[in-house]
């Protein structure tokens, strides 16, 4: 089988089909990402770096990289064991294991928020128990954690487990024949194969945890200065009509993005074939 | 002449995949393009086709420019090597598209293209598969509904492309016969790629024998038997060996024996003798001949082949009939081979 | 215990690979943990006072004018994205131009991208006062404040879907397959129609599917340029908070448990036709 290789647009109408796919493409995605740094310098840098060293801003950022540090490495793990079950074994009512696994991608991120509130708010199952006992789940930390937890769970393993189903079990059954025990089998053969896999999926997870908001605008209560990641914080100063400080914290949000995409597309290009298929380019 | 190819050119960045191509086809008749891979028949094919441009030459058919018309208005079948059916059509929408995508006018109707693709069908012996989908087809299945689709559009011309490559020997020699069947019938001109020399000289009236870009030679099998035109063609066509010697007239005298050349007056003075097992001789050791080891002798259809070693370690085989094995051919022992005739280019 | 040995025989195919059990335990606690009981316990609230409650809670006009807006929105961003995602992808994959692994790269920007930065950014492009909204407003065209701003919000969400569905299938398209038609006189519109769109059918509906499910649920970049106008411009996602924040959690798990049932449906539609597109093209 042989596949075409794309080619210089030859007529007036292949131009015209290149200029419309990438206008829509500058309309539809480059204008916002614009818009958030045009709009961050409107008042020139002075006025958005000083919205930045704000107390308030400053434990945004602590708070959301405390809640990605928490939520990105738990993922990795969940990744790897998932993965390890899933394309090392067969067993029965595989498949429903992974529609659990995808689950929470089809779940809105507010439903995901609302969850933890039915369970562990004031009026849901524990809600009674854990005032009476003093601990705050819901509206502080831990609240933050569990819905991040929720929303960025497929991440990681939905990286791995295509890539090492592909990759099959052989080298790790060579590698136990040959007298290694399960963790050296783990370490020294499994995690080469999928490290870099392993690293796309932490990335992603990481961009999604550092940038979710619905979610967490559930369970946070909106605490300045003690309950709000960053993306709340964008909410915060944009519904109190600053504008400058809304889109000055959006900036960093915005430049997250930016490296994740940079390292995203490097990895793609770099290291293709040691990434689940989907990802090659 | 019903094709005439005119020193056709392609160059693929600094590979050259045509050199200087040209060849000619008469109506109705059956050529095969043999080469290895590489060798620029498939390029060949799809210039013919319309799916290449060629950088120079010319394509002519029945006195019209080829080149100049788009691979629509060529109307050639093409039959490709992974059959490229469309997967979501059935076997009757397969064969019926070439028909249903002419413009109005041109477009025969609805009853008539039924008509046709149950005749096609039936001549491919694929009566009764209408309503599949190619997923749910052998390969030999699919392969048919591939040509019984080229055949649809009533082709001026039948171009396969490795029309075989895919499928197991049985099948392939059940196809071949059918599409002979299918070409006589039609009497359509037809060209196949083929890198395999049997499929070639099976099928073809004249084998187009390509190598590097190149033509080898243009001629019928038994011609390419006889008379090859070079030691490439005499080696794709079939095993040889090879022994240095020194030509004397229509003979080649090797250490101490001889052998007559079959096409003499080529080459003077010292040269490379090919020659094939099944022309090749054992005899008892000490007779004229290069010593060799025989290390095995095998079973290779209706024939024996016995692998020989010369003492400076080349490989040699000889054949010979179950029933005439000679006595020097023993696994282990020693022995002197010679060839009955040789070719020298 | 010799019979709990031969139970798991029974699900799980022997093998010489150690540290299944700990793997497939912690994968399925995490799973119970993180899940399973909140989603046990979004599914058990609306029905408290019964089906009357449940019912009560979703039959409310405003409830009713907020998930026909969330989806019916959804499905019109969903249908946008298709067509010009699969302009976009045919751009991507079948011209070469200058800068065209960066346009392929930005296209994950959406995914990339914070939702609720990108809410205020589409904000402030379409408001009446903005770069678009500004050339748009002496026409007498409102975007933001307006289910248009929804929109646009969920296309901006939904397009990276409908691309990243489409491009490995486009890539990977069997070019013999185009020059059959070719040769057998198709017009580029007829191998177009005929040919190429078939086979590019299932993933379209892929990611129209995951398009559409994303823009259904999609909260932050929507509720910005939303202005959440009662019955008109109000996504159920943001009713769900404001139940919530009435302190009325049987209703706000009503509405969520409504729109996993709608999504579930609507999903499950989707996969019918396209398991029925896939059996049929399926290489054997």
């Amino acid at each position: 089988m042989r596949t075409l290789t794309a080619k210089r647009p030859a007529s007036v109408g292949a131009y015209l089909l290149v200029a419309a796919g990438l206008s829509w493409l500058a309309l539809v995605i480059l204008l916002p990402l614009a818009a958030v740094f045009i709009q961050a310098l409107a008042k020139g840098s002075e006025a958005a770096l000083s919205a930045l060293k704000e107390p308030d801003a400053i434990s945004a950022v602590k708070l959301t990289l405390l809640v990605a540090a928490i939520c990105v490495p738990l993922n990795a793990v969940f990744g790897l064991a998932a993965a390890w079950s899933v394309a090392k074994f067969d067993f029965k009512g595989k498949g429903l294991f992974l529609t659990l696994i995808d689950l929470p991608f089809s779940i809105s991120p507010v439903v995901s928020g609302l969850v933890w509130v039915l369970l562990f708010g004031a009026n849901g199952w524990f809600g009674s128990f854990l005032e009476h006992n003093h601990i705050k789940i819901v509206f502080a930390l831990p609240g933050l954690v569990l819905a991040t937890l929720l929303v960025t769970l497929p991440f990681t393993a939905r990286e791995l487990i295509p890539l090492m189903q592909d990759q099959g079990s052989d080298e790790e059954t060579a590698a136990v024949t040959l007298g290694a025990g399960g963790w050296t089998t783990f370490f020294s053969v499994t995690l080469p194969n999928v490290k870099w896999a392993l690293l796309y999926g932490v990335l992603l997870s990481n961009a999604r945890a550092m940038g979710e908001f619905g979610a967490v605008s559930v369970v946070s209560g909106h605490i300045r200065g003690l309950t709000n990641t960053l993306p709340l914080h964008v909410e915060v100063l944009y519904n109190e009509y600053d504008f400058v400080g809304a889109f000055a914290t959006a900036s960093l949000l915005a430049g997250l993005a930016l490296i994740t995409l940079i390292l995203k597309t490097g990895l793609e290009w770099r290291y293709a074939g040691e990434l689940s298929a989907s990802r090659r380019h | 002449m019903s094709l005439k190819v005119e020193n056709l050119a392609k160059q693929y960045g600094r590979t050259a995949a045509l050199n200087g191509v040209s060849l000619q086809a008469a109506k109705g008749e059956f050529l095969a393009l043999l080469g290895p891979s590489g060798s620029g028949k498939t390029t060949l094919l799809r210039a013919i086709a319309g799916l290449e441009q060629p950088d120079t030459g010319t394509v002519e058919f029945e006195g019209e420019d080829f080149l100049k018309q788009t691979p629509r208005e060529r109307r050639v079948g093409l039959v490709f090597q992974h059959y490229a059916l469309f997967r979501h059509m059935t076997v009757e929408k397969n064969v019926a598209y070439g028909l249903n995508v002419r413009p109005g006018h041109s477009r025969p109707p609805k009853a008539e293209v039924k008509d046709r693709v149950a005749k096609l069908l039936e001549l491919v012996q694929l009566d009764g598969l209408e309503k599949r989908y190619p997923a749910q087809l052998s390969g030999g299945q699919r392969q048919r509904v591939a040509l019984a689709r080229a055949l649809a559009i009533e082709p001026r011309m039948l171009l396969l492309d490795e029309p075989f490559g895919a499928l197991d020997a049985k099948v392939r020699k059940d196809l071949r016969r059918q599409l002979r069947a299918i070409h006589e019938r039609a009497g359509v001109t037809t060209i196949f790629v083929t890198h395999d020399q049997d499929e070639a000289m099976d099928l073809a009236d004249r084998v187009v024998v390509l190598n590097g870009g190149r033509i080898e030679q243009i001629g019928s099998p038994g011609e390419l038997a006889s008379a090859p035109a070079s030691a490439f063609v005499f080696e794709f066509l079939g095993d040889c060996a090879r022994l240095k010697g020194r030509v004397d007239g229509s003979c080649i005298r090797f250490d101490g024996f001889e052998a007559p050349i079959v096409n003499a007056g080529r080459a003077t003075g010292e040269a490379e003798a090919l020659f094939r097992p099944w022309e090749t001789e054992l005899d008892l050791e000490g007779k004229p001949g290069v010593p060799v080891t025989v290390h095995d002798i095998l079973a290779k259809g209706a024939v024996l082949r016995a692998e020989c070693r010369s003492d400076d370690g080349r490989l040699f085989e000889a054949e010979f009939s179950r029933d005439h094995l000679p006595p020097a051919a023993r696994p282990g022992g020693r022995a002197s081979l010679r060839p009955r005739r040789v070719f020298v280019f | 215990m010799a019979d709990a040995k031969t139970r798991r025989r029974r699900w799980r195919e022997p093998s010489v690979l150690p540290g299944f059990g700990p793997a497939f335990g912690f994968t399925l606690f995490y799973l119970c943990l993180i899940v399973l009981i909140p989603l046990a316990a979004l599914i058990a609230r609306p029905w408290e006072h019964g089906f009357g409650g449940f019912w009560h809670a979703v039959s409310n006009p405003r409830v009713l004018a907020a998930l026909k807006v969330s989806f019916g929105v959804s499905l019109l961003a969903a249908a946008a994205n298709v067509v010009t995602g699969l302009i976009v992808t045919w751009v991507l994959v079948r011209y070469d131009f200058p800068g065209r692994r960066l346009a392929d790269a930005i296209v994950d920007l959406p995914f990339a991208l914070p939702t609720a930065v990108a809410g205020i950014a589409l904000t402030a492009i379409y408001a009446p006062t903005g770069w678009v909204g500004g050339l748009l407003a002496p026409l007498g065209i409102k975007v933001a404040y307006t289910p248009v701003g929804i929109w646009i919000a969920m296309v901006f969400v939904g397009l990276p879907f409908v691309v990243r569905s489409v491009q490995p299938v486009l890539q990977d398209f069997d070019a013999e397959v185009e020059e059959a038609a070719l040769t057998l006189g198709a017009s580029s519109a007829q191998r177009w129609r005929g040919v190429i769109l078939p086979a590019l059918l299932p993933a379209l509906l892929t990611g129209f599917t995951l398009a559409f499910a994303r823009a259904v649920g999609e909260y932050g970049s929507v509720i910005f340029i939303a202005g959440n106008m009662p019955f008109k411009s109000e996504i159920a996602p943001l009713l769900i908070i404001t139940k919530l924040e009435q302190f009325d959690y049987a209703g706000a798990a009503a509405i969520g448990v409504l729109m996993l049932a709608m999504s579930f449906v609507a999903l499950l539609a989707i996969n019918a036709i396209q398991l029925f597109l896939v059996r049929r093209g399926a290489p054997a």
